[in-house]
């Protein structure tokens, strides 16, 4: 179980892994996540999942080189084991038949995306979709998307690839183009912030897909919980996808960096 | 398996037992005094979340000490025990020196003595009800010392003996969650010949015994042996499965299980919505006890990261908070408080367990309640504001409601807050199971003698029913489902 059968790099710190979990993979929808650990003193993290082939009895994840664990899980190499790998868990996407769907992606936040934007395409929508990321070598995943996309924007900062400017002003030039029905953004806290405010000026209902801090990812640690609508909801068993009008993105944002101080020092214990 | 009261009455008068009853007289008995656990000093034991704090009886101490048992004509202790340990028979033992035959008298009723011995709270039951306390107004025979004994001296002894099994009936049952009332529902079905899966969605298996009690009161090594014990009856493990996600309840039942019974336990933590709660530093205990106990954050060697600080503050006066604050103090808090709005005659913790608290320098601010948590400016806790409280008339619980006092509000500075103030049952499995009735906390809805759902074939028992109890009332539930869940099948696929 949980045998890597593939491995591919986005980039110097983006890792697609494909890894073996045949019952993840036949029951795991558009949204969902998997909680996972490597090696024995090996931490719990959440990674939303990517993709899955259910004949093979795979699942897909993309990670970033971030700290400790994320970077344990990228040096992985193909027939090497992830120590233990649960999931699905949280709420699946609730995909409907709406209209005309804005996705949103910035970063790793394209892996989580595009399930959904396969099964949004799949019920029936047209789907317009938007990759952003700092410069040329962060876009991940554009072919996929591509192939589920009626059509597909690319934006970067520097403007070394696509279109230069800000996600946001990607979306503004297509809302102002035509009736969007729905929005779903994920990337960083930041970047879902401001396409949260922009949407929420068009009055466009909007979802976000929250990667908060978790340990046990069942509704028992209370680690991932978020203001949403005023009430404080647990992003594993609540979420991970919320309204991104009612949710409070400041206090997500901090929370994000409530061990900050600690995964610093376990990182620069690590390198050593 | 149970006993009748005569089979009970009938083994009481066997020779043996009838020449220990005579080998002392009553007098001399009553005259002996109640043994005394040693402990780690707590100068000692606050320094690793690792090292026990009861250490255990000597076997002179246990065989004394099993000598003051009188071995009542009625036994009225096991009235109080959840999962009817015939206690006097296993203490008798003790004092005839035959300490493996008194560990194979307690896994006949209980899958656990080890973690029973320590961490239920006998002077509530078994202990609560013995001739000393109840007739003489003396302190009762140490039963749960005596059973700690009789379980670690068979661990030790390396002579682990297998409880007496009934034939294999090759009928396939599920176990959702591996705490102390699955492992009991386990342990008592492999007993009487059923084919055993326990589903657990951690990595490890134990549940709250593991993530939750604290090393220093409950060794993971211990609760290891009694799963070894377990999975020697044959019964199967599976972890990093939750039952409702990674597989359904149909496809269990696709793949052969006949029956189901959920111990997924009380998962979510309660918090008090006041404002400031979602700061960084406040955490739940279950979070944190995680954190340390699950993931050995406590250790440099793992990845996992834990809050540590200078003044941190626990609020609540259960075992949890306990368990909590004393953790704090290991992992190096100067001030390691617990907040209370009650006093301490209404704390739920174990008296025992308020006591090494003490002892080990944890403050105790009762009748005093937080109202609101104040960051610094990256965000972090640094001060909350809290308000004197003081006890008003009893509410529906039987204990004085706690009263706000005006004017009474004062700041107190704490770096890292764990909120240990209850728990929610675990949504999981009342969410993805359809027909299941469940009751508006949260807690499956059982007939309460059988532990049967309004699902036929899917028993509960423990916190998910309960909302949050004691691992032996858990254990008591694993018991009775696994007696009516044995009726149910029997009558279904076994009988003719």
């Amino acid at each position: 179980m949980n045998k890597i059968v593939e491995k591919e790099h986005f980039s110097e710190k983006i890792v697609k892994i494909v890894v073996e979990a045949p019952l993840i993979a036949k029951s795991r929808k558009p949204g969902n996540f998997v909680i996972l650990r490597v090696g024995e003193k090996g931490e719990r993290i959440p990674l939303t999942i990517a993709g899955a082939n259910v004949e093979r009895g795979t699942i897909d994840l993309v990670v970033q080189k971030m700290g400790v664990s994320s970077t344990k899980l990228c040096d992985l190499e193909v027939g090497e084991y992830i120590t233990d790998l649960v999931g699905p868990l949280g709420k699946p996407t609730e995909i409907h038949n709406l209209g005309t769907i804005l996705c949103c992606g910035g970063g790793v936040g394209n892996a989580p995306l595009l399930p959904i934007v396969e099964a949004y395409k799949k019920a029936g929508n047209k789907v317009i979709t938007i990759l952003a990321a700092r410069n040329k070598n962060l876009i991940i995943l554009e072919d996929e998307m591509r192939k589920h996309s009626d059509e597909l924007i690319v934006m970067t900062d520097d403007g070394s690839y696509g279109k230069k400017g800000l996600i946001t002003e990607g979306m503004e030039e297509v809302i102002k183009r035509e009736k969007i029905d729905e929005c779903v953004t994920i990337g960083p806290a930041i970047m879902m912030k401001f396409c949260s405010l922009l949407t929420k000026k068009y009055e466009i209902p909007t979802v976000a897909s929250l990667n908060s801090i978790m340990v046990d990812g069942t509704g028992m640690c209370g680690a991932c919980r978020v203001t949403v609508g005023g009430k404080t909801k647990f992003t594993c068993v609540d979420g991970p996808e919320f309204d991104a009008h009612q949710i409070d993105f400041d206090e997500m944002m901090s929370r994000l960096g409530g061990y900050k101080q600690e995964e610093v020092d376990k990182f620069d214990q690590f390198q050593k | 398996m149970e006993r009748s009261e005569e089979y009970i009455k009938n083994e009481r008068k066997q020779d043996w037992r009838v020449a220990l009853q005579k080998k002392i007289k009553a007098k001399d008995r009553m005259s002996i005094e109640r043994a005394l656990m040693a402990e780690t000093a707590p100068e000692v034991r606050i320094k690793s979340q690792r090292i026990e704090v009861n250490t255990g009886l000597t076997k002179e101490q246990a065989l004394t000490e099993a000598s003051r048992c009188m071995d009542c004509v009625n036994p009225t202790c096991m009235e109080g025990c959840p999962v009817s340990i015939n206690i006097p028979k296993f203490i008798k033992y003790i004092e005839s020196d035959d300490i493996l035959k008194a560990a194979s008298v307690l896994k006949e009723t209980s899958a656990l003595p080890a973690v029973c011995g320590r961490v239920c709270p006998q002077e509530l039951q078994c202990e609560q009800k013995c001739f000393y306390v109840t007739k003489l107004n003396q302190p009762a025979v140490a039963i749960g010392f005596l059973e700690r004994f009789a379980a670690d001296f068979e661990r030790e002894s390396g002579h682990v003996s297998t409880p007496e099994m009934a034939t294999e009936n090759g009928i396939k049952v599920a176990v959702i969650g591996s705490g102390p009332s699955g492992l009991s529902f386990a342990g008592d079905m492999a007993k009487l010949g059923y084919d055993v899966t326990v589903f657990e969605a951690l990595h490890e298996i134990g549940g709250v015994l593991k993530y939750g009690i604290p090393e220093f009161r409950l060794p993971n090594a211990v609760v290891d042996v009694e799963i070894e014990s377990l999975r020697r009856m044959g019964v199967k493990f599976i972890t990093n499965y939750i039952v409702g996600q990674t597989a359904s309840i149909d496809d269990l039942k696709a793949d052969g299980y006949k029956a189901f019974y959920v111990g997924s336990g009380a998962g979510l933590p309660r918090f008090m919505n006041i404002p400031g709660e979602n700061v960084n530093g406040i955490l739940s205990s279950n979070e944190y006890l995680t954190r340390v106990n699950l993931m050995g954050a406590d250790s440099e060697e793992s990845d996992t990261p834990v809050l540590r600080g200078k003044n941190v503050v626990v609020v609540g006066g259960g075992n949890t908070a306990m368990d909590s604050v004393r953790t704090a103090k290991r992992l190096g808090a100067d001030r390691a408080m617990i907040v209370y709005r009650r006093s301490e005659a209404e704390m739920p913790a174990r008296a025992e367990e308020v006591h090494h608290a003490k002892q080990e320098g944890i403050e105790f601010l009762t009748l005093t309640n937080p109202i609101e948590y104040i960051a610094d400016e990256k965000g972090r806790v640094c001060q909350m504001k809290v308000q004197k409280m003081e006890l008003g008339e009893p509410d529906a619980s039987g204990r004085r409601r706690p009263v706000p006092v005006e004017g009474s509000e004062y700041i107190l500075d704490c770096e890292v807050v764990v909120v240990a103030v209850g728990v929610s049952p675990n949504p999981l499995i009342p969410n993805s199971v359809e027909g299941l009735d469940v009751s508006k906390w949260g807690t499956i809805e059982v007939v309460k003698d059988k532990m049967q759902s309004s699902i036929p074939e899917m028993f509960a028992g423990g916190d998910i029913v309960r909302g949050g109890a004691t691992v032996i009332l858990a254990m008591g539930d694993g018991r009775k489902a696994a007696k009516n869940m044995d009726i149910y099948l029997t009558e279904k696929y076994l009988s003719n």
